[in-house]
């Protein structure tokens, strides 16, 4: 029997779609365009007028020694932040999980970071890194380490993982539990009646079971790492020092908005297009294969 | 091959207590049912066996040693979930390779198992699917496969049959019983239907309450119910009761207990009580005849398939042998006859 609704003619159904299609049209693809159309140009120190270079600003950026930096500071920044982020929140879903009273408790209490705004908890974190008055800074130079993210890149790079991490684990905590109680309790008792302990059924029952869950995880994270971010980083370091927290999406701001040059940086977002929609394919292609639904 | 001993065994969740003390002493081989209504505590009791739930006092022991501390994996059982717990992301063989391969048994012995296993329970074209790609009974197969292969000491059923329809419910109840049998493991077994409890059973407990209420063999407790529970429970139609009311004869405030297969219907005045017919259910072999007592209390009687039942509203005697009548007492506990 065809259980779905079936239209005669177009007319209403282009009506239904096409606020969506408006929305989309908008706020994405006419900037998306822009941006293809712009990456070809170079405007002049005054923006009075810009000159066609086809490919040109490609050409300039992969030749250039500080964009490929910042291809290599992206990838270990959201291979870090996705892996920090899902690592901690697997690691509470975990706990929550085995928790039978209050639970309802901490879940309300992991969630809260999730409603803070990057910016704001990026805030939160300067002040208590902060070389002169952070509190956590004032300790660690009590321990006798000298804390210093502002000219040291391995730590700015710290302090924007775990800034950025922090708000995540919320988000995939969340999705995380669910994803544990989704579980019959009655397959992981079998499970132990059949031997295994807790580390055995985690790898052999929970961890396959979870897999569709994380591969979602997976996904959503790497892409919020990418551009998400943008406002953590951009309050914590701004890029610095020496551009060691620049990651491709705070280049394309820096080197437009800052640095003025528009068809870089409009060239810059076509690479990032490109390279998360590649990235999402792979995952898709090559990760969803190990996925068990 | 084992011995299961409960002793007193207890369980509180909070405050309530659930199960309020159980003894019994299952020998080697012996299959027993545990048998009662909903929320009585049998899948409670049935945990504690297992491990699934902490005991609150009173001693759980296999094979005479102490297990209350043990963790599931080192009691050697299996059980049978009533949802089956099949591991859905693995196939067939994994399903039941899994206790094998964790207890590190040489890949020829788990394939070997398995394969004896699976020609047992008729699953060998099955080997290589998925869970979800089997019926239910196949399934339910599969649940037996992985309790059978690790060779345990005590089987554990909780309602493993509950989600069967009737005709395949008989089928498997017989082949569980049949592989029991074969394989002389030690069971305990979870139901709600007495059915199933008569015809498994070497012994039942039957529960009320968290109380066992009786243990014994099937026929000895159709037979020689403890209580007014055991007695309405255990058969179907159940248990006839009439009160004084019906039966001044009776002493006040006991009750009379006669099983409708031994409830005869004459002419009224003929018997011992007078009732009204008011519908009859004709099951092919046997007809139900559903009658009301004077004081309004109902009464069935089961008559042959043959036999013509009464018109609704005829008046009619009943009559009963005295060595089938059990008297019971205002607690619910049989009154020993003489
Ligand atoms: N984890 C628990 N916490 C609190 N009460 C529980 C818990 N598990 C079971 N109970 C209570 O214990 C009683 C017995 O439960 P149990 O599951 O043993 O019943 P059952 O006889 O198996 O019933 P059914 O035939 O419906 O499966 C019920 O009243 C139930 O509400
Ligand atoms: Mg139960």
């Amino acid at each position: 029997m065809e259980k779905r609704v079936t239209f005669k003619g177009w007319f209403l159904p282009l009506l239904l779609v096409l606020p969506q299609a408006i929305v989309s049209a908008v706020f994405f693809f006419y900037p998306a365009g822009q941006a293809v159309w712009q990456s070809m140009f170079i405007p002049d120190p005054f923006g009075l007028k810009s000159q066609f270079v086809g490919l040109g600003n490609f050409e300039y950026l992969l030749g250039n020694s500080y964009y490929r930096a910042s291809f290599v500071t992206t990838a270990i920044f959201s291979t870090l932040v996705t892996v920090v982020s899902m690592g901690v929140a697997l690691y509470l879903a975990l706990l929550a999980d085995r928790l039978i009273k209050g639970s309802g408790t901490y879940r309300t209490l992991l969630i809260w970071p999730y409603a803070v705004a990057p910016a704001i908890a990026g805030v939160l974190w300067l002040f208590m890194f902060n070389t002169r008055v952070g509190v956590v800074a004032w300790y660690l130079g009590v321990l006798g380490y000298d804390w210093n993210h502002v000219l040291n890149g391995t730590e700015a790079m710290g302090l924007v993982v775990v800034a950025s991490s922090w708000g995540r684990i919320s988000y995939n905590f969340l999705f995380f539990l669910a994803g544990l109680q989704a579980i019959p309790k009655s397959v992981i008792e079998a499970a132990a009646i059949d031997g295994a302990h807790f580390w055995t059924r985690f790898r052999t029952i929970v961890w396959p079971l979870l897999s569709p869950t994380t591969f979602f995880l997976l996904v959503v994270n790497i892409v919020y790492a990418f551009f998400e971010t943008f406002g953590v980083i951009h309050t914590i370091t701004a890029g610095g020092p020496q551009q060691a927290t620049t990651i491709l999406v705070y280049k394309v701001f820096s080197d437009g908005f800052v640095g003025q040059d528009l068809g870089s940086s409009a060239a810059q977002s076509v690479i990032l297009l490109i390279v998360v929609s590649a990235l999402t394919i792979v995952q898709f292609k090559f990760v969803e294969r190990r996925v068990h639904y | 091959m084992a011995t299961v001993t409960l002793d007193n065994l207890r369980k509180t969740f909070g405050k309530t207590e659930i199960i309020h003390g159980v003894d019994i002493d299952i020998t080697d081989g012996e299959f027993i049912v545990i048998v009662g209504p909903s929320g009585c505590g049998k899948s409670t009791l049935l945990r504690m066996v297992a491990g699934l739930e902490t005991v609150t006092s009173g001693e759980v022991r296999i094979n005479g040693a102490r297990v209350n501390e043990k963790e599931p994996m080192d009691r050697n059982i299996a059980m049978v979930f009533q949802n089956y717990a099949l591991y859905p992301h693995m196939s067939v063989f994994d399903n039941m390779a899994y206790g094998l391969k964790i207890a590190g048994k040489p890949k020829a012995e788990i394939a070997a198992r398995v394969a004896d296993a699976a020609r047992l329970l008729q699953l060998e074209p099955y080997l290589q699917r998925k869970p979800r790609e089997l019926s239910g009974g196949q399934r339910q197969r599969v649940a037996m496969g992985r309790a059978i292969v690790r060779e345990p000491d005590v089987f554990l059923f909780d309602e493993p049959l509950s989600n069967l329809d009737a005709k395949l419910r008989v089928q498997m109840r017989l082949e569980i019983r049949q592989l029991q049998r074969k394989l002389g493991i030690t069971a305990l077994y979870v139901t709600h239907d007495q059915v199933e409890a008569m015809t498994l059973a070497d012994r039942m407990i039957v529960m009320n309450a968290g109380v066992a209420e009786q243990i014994g063999a099937p026929m000895e407790v159709y037979e020689n119910p403890a209580t007014t529970f055991v007695a309405g429970f255990i058969g179907s139609p159940p248990m006839n009761f009439l009160s004084d009311s019906a039966l001044p004869a009776l002493p006040p405030t006991t009750r009379l207990g006669i099983r409708p297969e031994h409830v005869t219907l004459t002419a009224p005045g003929r018997g011992r009580a007078d009732a009204t017919a008011l519908y009859s259910e004709a099951l092919g072999a046997e007809t139900l005849v559903h009658l009301r007592l004077g004081d309004g209390e109902q009464v069935t009687a089961r008559i042959g398939g043959k036999t013509v039942p009464p018109a609704e509203g005829t008046e009619l005697g009943l009559a009963w042998p005295d060595d089938h009548a059990m008297l019971f007492g205002p607690d619910g506990k049989r009154i020993p006859p003489g």
